[in-house]
């Protein structure tokens, strides 16, 4: 049986059509100032596929580090009664919440070769950090991994703890149960996390510039490439512009289901 | 004694302290109202919960003993779990579900596999080997998480609820196949139940939890002829008869009972206390279980009386106090007990 929906207000119909005007607008501006014709031989220049693939590179770099070290995390988070975990999840979801420049310089004073770590990694490896693709890896992650946890941690709640309980009954040790049982009934949460972490690496910004700075080919990724190619080459940023606008219809096309999914009455 | 336990548990609002034995080849049945603290007793022998006091043996080996510091991890108990949504692991398929605890032990794949599909095979499962877990329906679901429970060959096996969550149209069923695997399994079983039907077609013995302790314990046979609270006897106070059934007729020793329903082999058949009516002489009429008795016992029961009736089929009735005195009875007296047809729950063993 369906029934009849309300009409909505007015005011109501006025104010949410402002809203998806907001949203659309801009998006319609960049898909009809775009240069069709030389799309192609803008995203061919030596500046472009260098920012492509350095990004690309980078932000998968950085996903893998947000899915090696936020497995653990999210497990600890969710299932450990470690004392201030409250105070420990705030501290996790911070870089979600922080103005990414703030990131930047927050892992500069850290990780800056002027620093007691930066200066100790620097003189026992010869590894520096800033001004380094590595940087920026370390950047992208530092606002990306939270994604990762928090979907990971929440779908760790949601998991009937009973399954993992079956499973050591029947003599599995916490490591098989964690490899055979808990992992594959995450497993949707930890490519949704992926997922999400790696369009968030992708369009960093204001971290990297700031603790890996600006350095063609070894810094600058397709955001920062965008940002100064407005300047000089606007078709050329707004080519750029265009792929990353693709990537994040496919990681909406991607997360459908968990997105898009909940909302139908 | 297998199980040994003293399960000692500071609840939110009670405590809980019972008392569980069974041995190797029993099945014991935890049965009780909602809240009783049953599931918390299963959680305690499975090493989730560990006890606050008491301790828990299991063939000679300690497991859980808060005096002593000993605790042993649930993975090293033995002890397999089948819920009452039976959580099969959703991810594998029927085999693999059964093949997990071999896995688990370090069995290679292929062996575990073969052996699951063995099982499987044996259970009517073959087709279902391959298939989701998620897929299969109550009844199948119910034997595979049955197989893969005992495929480990657990020391105890705990079962909550095993058949609450089945269609009515299977669980007569199910229940006869879960009585033939239970008298198959050389551990010790649990059976956490709320339904007393249950607990008489699975269990060899019982213990009543009420409000956090034993309400009683002993046989099945004991505690239904002799229940020592109206709660218990509300519960579980019946008439139990074990026998032979070929069509409509019950032999159990001298005696033979007419069912309404046929049923064929090994039966037990519950009559209730109160359907049993008693006559001074032989009565008339179509009613034909009816049998000579002595009145060997009255015991009150708020307002109606037991009586204890031994012949070739020895029962207990429950009448009421005025219709105790019109019939003149007293310990000793010849009496004649009859039931109708109508009034034998058969059941299947």
């Amino acid at each position: 049986m369906s029934v009849r929906r309300r009409r909505p207000p007015a005011l109501v119909l006025v104010a949410a059509t402002a809203a998806l005007l907001l949203f659309a607008l801009p998006l319609i501006g960049l898909v009809q100032r775009a240069d069709w014709a030389h799309l192609l031989d803008d995203l061919r220049t030596p500046g472009a596929t260098e920012a492509m693939r350095l990004s690309l590179t980078t932000s998968l770099a950085a996903t893998a580090l947000a899915v090696v070290l936020g497995l653990p995390l999210a497990w600890v988070l969710a299932r450990t009664d470690i004392p201030g975990r409250a105070a420990l999840r705030a501290l996790v979801l911070l870089p979600m919440v922080l103005p990414p420049v703030v990131g930047g310089v927050a892992l500069l004073s850290a990780f800056s070769r002027r620093s007691p770590i930066g200066s100790w990694l620097f003189d026992t490896f010869g590894i520096q950090l800033t001004f380094s693709p590595a940087g920026v890896v370390l950047a992208e992650a530092f606002v990306a991994m939270p994604f990762f946890v928090i979907t990971v941690e929440a779908a760790l709640r949601s998991l009937d703890p009973r399954y993992e309980q079956v499973a050591a009954g029947l003599g599995a040790t916490p490591p098989q149960v964690f490899r055979r049982v808990t992992l594959p009934l995450i497993a949707p949460a930890v490519v949704a996390g992926a997922i999400l972490s790696w369009a968030r690496a992708l369009g960093e910004f204001g971290a990297t510039i700031t603790f890996a700075g600006n350095i063609a080919g070894r810094t600058r990724t397709l955001p920062l490439s965008i940002y100064l190619q407005l300047e000089s080459d606007p078709s050329g940023a707004i080519a750029l512009s265009l792929v990353l606008l693709l990537v994040s219809f496919a990681v909406l096309i991607g997360l459908r289901d968990r997105w898009l999914g909940g909302g139908r009455p | 004694m297998t199980l040994d336990a003293q399960v000692q548990v500071d609840l939110d609002g009670f405590a809980l302290d019972v008392a569980l034995t069974a041995e190797r080849g029993r099945v014991l049945a935890v049965i009780g109202p909602n809240g009783a603290g049953k599931t918390t007793t299963l959680r305690c022998l499975q090493g989730i919960r560990p006890l606050d006091g008491g301790r828990i043996v299991l063939d000679d080996d300690v497991l859980d003993h808060p005096a002593a510091g000993t605790f042993v991890v649930p993975e090293r108990r033995r002890i397999a779990m089948v819920h009452q949504d039976l959580l099969l692991f959703p991810h594998l398929t029927a085999r693999d579900n059964v093949a997990f605890g071999l896995r688990a032990r370090g069995r290679s794949r292929r062996d575990a596999r073969q052996q699951a599909d063995d099982l499987l095979a044996r259970r009517g499962l073959a087709a279902q080997a391959g298939a989701r877990a998620t897929t299969l329906s109550g009844g199948q679901a119910q034997r595979v998480a049955l197989l893969r429970a005992l495929v480990t060959e657990p020391r105890l096996l705990l079962l909550d609820e095993p058949l609450a969550a089945l269609d009515p149209s299977v669980r007569g069923e199910t229940r006869r196949e879960l009585r033939r695997t239970l008298d198959e399994f050389t551990g010790s079983a649990v059976v956490v139940t709320h339904d007393p039907i249950d607990a008489l077609t699975l269990a060899d013995d019982v213990v009543v939890i009420e409000h956090g302790t034993v309400a009683q314990a002993g046989s099945l046979g004991e505690v239904t002829s002799r229940p020592r609270s109206r709660h218990v006897a509300d519960l579980l106070g019946t008439n139990l008869v074990r026998g032979t059934a070929r069509g409509t007729e019950l032999r159990s020793g001298p005696a033979v009972l007419h069912l309404a329903e046929p049923l064929e082999g090994e039966v037990f058949a519950t009559i209730a206390p109160s359907a049993i009516t008693v006559h001074v002489s032989e009565p008339e009429g179509s009613a034909r279980n009816r049998w000579p008795m002595t009145v060997t016992d009255i015991e009150p029961a708020g307002e109606r009386v037991r009586l204890r009736l031994d012949g070739d089929l020895p029962l207990v009735a429950e009448i009421t106090a005025p219709s105790l005195a019109a019939l003149g009875l007293q310990v000793g007296s010849p009496a004649w007990a009859s039931v109708k047809a109508t009034e034998i729950n058969g059941y299947s063993r």
